[in-house]
């Protein structure tokens, strides 16, 4: 073996661990590395704005490829700077590998200059962290991380790795095989549980599949089987936000998004359920309501590869832990072991369609050329125009994330990047550079509402100098809008801070960047405006002017039970107790 | 509104991990993160190759918290098991305390006198001190040091609980 520097083992390891795609920002502590990178053959390094920038990015590379993403930042402001990326990977269950440079370990202690604990603050926000001491340990622990990033339950690992670790020379080396001595997460689903769970599905009169983020984490493979299961058992299924795309949208069974923001059919299902099976889902409390009024005459069967999920929050009948896909795979072969049939759901399905039949969806609009857009028809539109192009949709967070998940419907996995549970503001723009990147060719359009994009706009000068096609589709109310929903709802329209005051002239701001940038004001603008974006090459920034004040519904209010949602803005009565207004 | 806490039950648990560094900050800031309680803690390395730590950990909660914790600290990678000792059946826990206690005459003979009860050693005395080292049950250490209290009880040291399953069978 010949000898090698830190730095340049990173590079091989990268290499050796098939990366082709790289999203940092340099500085001192991590120039070794960058040097190593320099002029790279194979890996090619997205120089971003700012380092949650790149995590979001890479995180909508990892989202849309099922790749891990991978980072590379410098110590200090650098990592710290990566770490609302880092924890929102976590909770979204990303995969995703992190390199941050370090001061060198002489140093390390000291309050060096972009001296951070890196190790200590990304304790508790990533899956697993390393400091390496040693530059031979550099081979074994990136492909370790790489490893633990993308097994079990998927999610964000940091190697920090001090200057002189970088520099100093040693011997690579590849582990033949990841055998951890403790991390063995289990995969394959208990043979009897299966058969249980079969057993309780083919009992079920009235079941429903719950499916989350874990069954598109598992693979297309996943959600072509949940579509075989849900054929072969003819059972209604809901998903939440970060499952949306593992089940076709325009199929019958489909009830829609379940929670907070879900569809009436879906929560009410899930309310009057006597099985519910749920598949690589948390049980979130934007999912669950009131907790002592969810779903409570169900059998409860819950599958994630992750043992602390189950019974976290809610008590299930039945656990089966594994990943969703073989899970589900070792459903259907049970099944047709079994030789049962699909029950007679007919009762079942008679009053799902009663709860369909309120077209919960609905929002009250003028149809004039000249009337204001309401963001809810804004999103169908772009739907709508897109159609067959298979794009892939990003979001910031809140009101516009609810539209685009209630009212944009994607029929594959991997098309659909949001933030679900840490709710990241500022995610879906630089989410869209990482899936723009790792898909050259297709339609990435970010969702957005005019103040989360605000949170990472710096990333247009990225978008310039990669010649990215990103579309940004801004639904503009000027306001910070679930904010102001929540003032409405809770603390009697008092707005404190709510209003998104001294907007950019975001068509002048495209201009200064090198984008194309287009306003939509009326509803008769809404259609072509669409279509110029679409037909125009390069990145364009769309500020969609919509109605002000509309508020996203259907809408559980906080505190409150499945059954009690609120459909329409005149549903709304009285005030919220304390006991409600305490809960997020 | 007030905000409401749940009783729990005492729990022993024993937790083999990877002894590197941090691992302790991993465990306890686990702990601190999701709310749970630590009664008490105690780590070591226990393999001859040093790769391996025991730490055992005593806490409280509702069973279902209980249930958490065990899945929480299972799933930490550089974890490699996670025992409640109150599942397996009968386990023996022990404590060792070091208790200074300060004085004469009457009270100084009552402190030796009931040390000799507890089974307690002098370690160390002076004309004016003792230092006893009692081993048991943290229940035992408590009525002895809050005996103590009344007979010029100046400092205490405890180590925390260790406790190990009864029977052949290792965790």
């Amino acid at each position: 073996m010949t000898e090698m520097s830190g730095a340049d083992m990173v590079v091989q390891a990268l290499v050796d661990l098939g990366v082709d795609t790289v999203f940092g920002y340099p500085g001192g502590a991590v120039l070794p590395i960058y040097d190593a990178l320099f002029k790279h053959p194979t890996i090619k390094h997205i120089l971003v704005r700012h380092e949650q920038a790149a995590t979001h990015a890479a995180e909508g590379y990892a989202r849309s490829t099922g790749k891990p993403g991978v980072v590379l930042v410098t110590s200090g402001p650098g990592a710290t700077n990566a770490v609302t990326g880092i924890t929102d990977a976590l909770l979204d269950s990303i995969p995703m590998v992190v390199l941050t440079g370090q001061v060198p370990t002489t140093l390390i202690g000291t309050d060096a200059f972009q001296e951070c604990d890196t190790v200590g603050i990304t304790r508790h926000c990533t899956k697993h962290n390393y400091l390496v001491m040693d530059p031979d340990r550099l081979g074994p622990i990136l492909h370790e991380a790489f490893y633990i990033a993308t097994h079990g339950r998927p999610g964000p690992v940091v190697i920090d790795i001090p200057k002189n670790v970088q520099v100093a020379t040693g011997t690579y080396s590849i582990p033949n095989r990841i055998d951890h001595k403790s991390y063995r997460p289990q995969v394959d689903p208990d043979a009897d549980a299966i058969a249980q769970a079969v057993a309780m599905i083919a009992a079920s009169e009235r079941p429903i599949f719950y499916t989350g983020g874990g069954v598109i984490n598992a693979g297309p493979d996943a959600s072509a089987a949940l579509r075989q299961l849900v054929e072969l058992t003819g059972a209604p299924v809901t998903s939440t936000l970060m499952g949306l795309g593992a089940f076709p949208a325009d199929d019958d069974k489909w009830l829609g998004m379940l929670g907070m923001h879900g569809t009436y059919e879906a929560n009410m299902a899930m309310n009057r359920a006597d099985l519910i099976i749920a598949v690589g889902a948390r049980f979130d409390d934007r999912v669950t309501g009131r907790l002592d009024a969810f779903s409570p005459n169900s059998k409860k069967i819950h599958i994630d590869i992750d043992r602390s999920s189950i019974n976290k929050i809610v008590p299930v009948d039945l656990a089966v832990v594994g990943d969703a896909g073989r899970a589900l795979d070792a459903l259907i072969a049970a099944w047709a072991d079994k030789g049962h049939k699909a029950r007679d759901l007919g009762e079942w399905w008679r009053r799902l369609d009663g709860w369909r039949a309120t077209r919960c969806l609905d929002f009250p609009e003028k149809k004039e050329d000249a009337a204001e857009i309401m963001p809810q028809r804004a999103v169908k539109a772009l739907f709508d125009a897109t159609r067959g192009m298979d794009p892939i949709i990003t979001t910031e967070v809140g009101q516009h994330q609810m539209w685009a998940a209630q009212h944009f419907h994607f029929d594959s996995p991997n098309r659909w990047l949001t933030s679900g549970g840490l709710g990241t503001m500022g995610y879906g723009f630089p989410a869209a550079v990482g899936a723009q990147i790792a898909h050259p060719d297709r339609l990435v359009i970010c969702i957005a509402g005019e103040a989360s994009l605000q949170m990472n706009i710096q990333e247009m000068g990225t978008v310039a100098q990669y010649r990215l096609p990103v579309k940004i589709f801004i639904l503009n109310n000027q306001w910070m809008g679930m904010v102001r929903q929540w003032q409405e709802l809770t603390y009697e329209s008092r707005y404190s801070n709510s209003y998104s005051d001294s907007l950019p002239d975001f068509v002048k701001l495209a201009d200064a960047y090198g984008w194309t940038g287009l306003r939509i004001d009326t509803l008769g603008e809404l259609a072509d405006g669409i279509q110029t974006m679409i037909n125009t090459p390069g990145p364009v920034i769309v500020d969609c002017r919509v109605a002000q004040l509309a508020n996203c519904f259907p809408m559980i209010p906080s505190g409150a039970a499945h059954t009690d949602m609120i459909l329409q803005p005149n549903d709304i009565v009285g005030t919220m107790d304390d006991e409600a207004k305490a809960l997020v | 509104m007030k905000i409401h806490t749940e009783a729990g039950e005492r729990h022993v648990l024993a937790v083999t991990v990877d002894n590197e560094a941090g691992i302790l900050a991993k465990i306890t800031g686990l702990f601190s993160a999701r709310g749970y309680n630590i009664e008490s803690l105690t780590v070591a390395d226990i393999s001859a190759d040093h790769a391996l730590s025991r730490i055992t950990i005593v806490t409280s909660g509702p069973p279902a918290v209980i249930d958490q914790i065990i899945a929480q600290l299972d799933r930490l990678v550089p974890v490699h098991s996670v025992t409640d000792l109150a599942d397996g059946g009968a386990h023996v826990e022990r404590e060792i305390a070091l208790v200074k206690v300060a004085g004469s005459g009457d009270k100084r003979i009552e402190a030796l006198r009931m040390a000799d009860v507890f089974r307690a050693k002098v370690v160390d005395t002076t004309l004016s001190s003792f230092i006893f080292e009692i081993t048991g049950t943290s229940d035992k250490v408590d009525r002895f040091i809050a005996l103590m209290r009344e007979c010029g009880l100046v400092e205490v040291g405890r180590t925390g609980v260790v406790a190990i399953a009864r029977g052949s069978e290792a965790v």
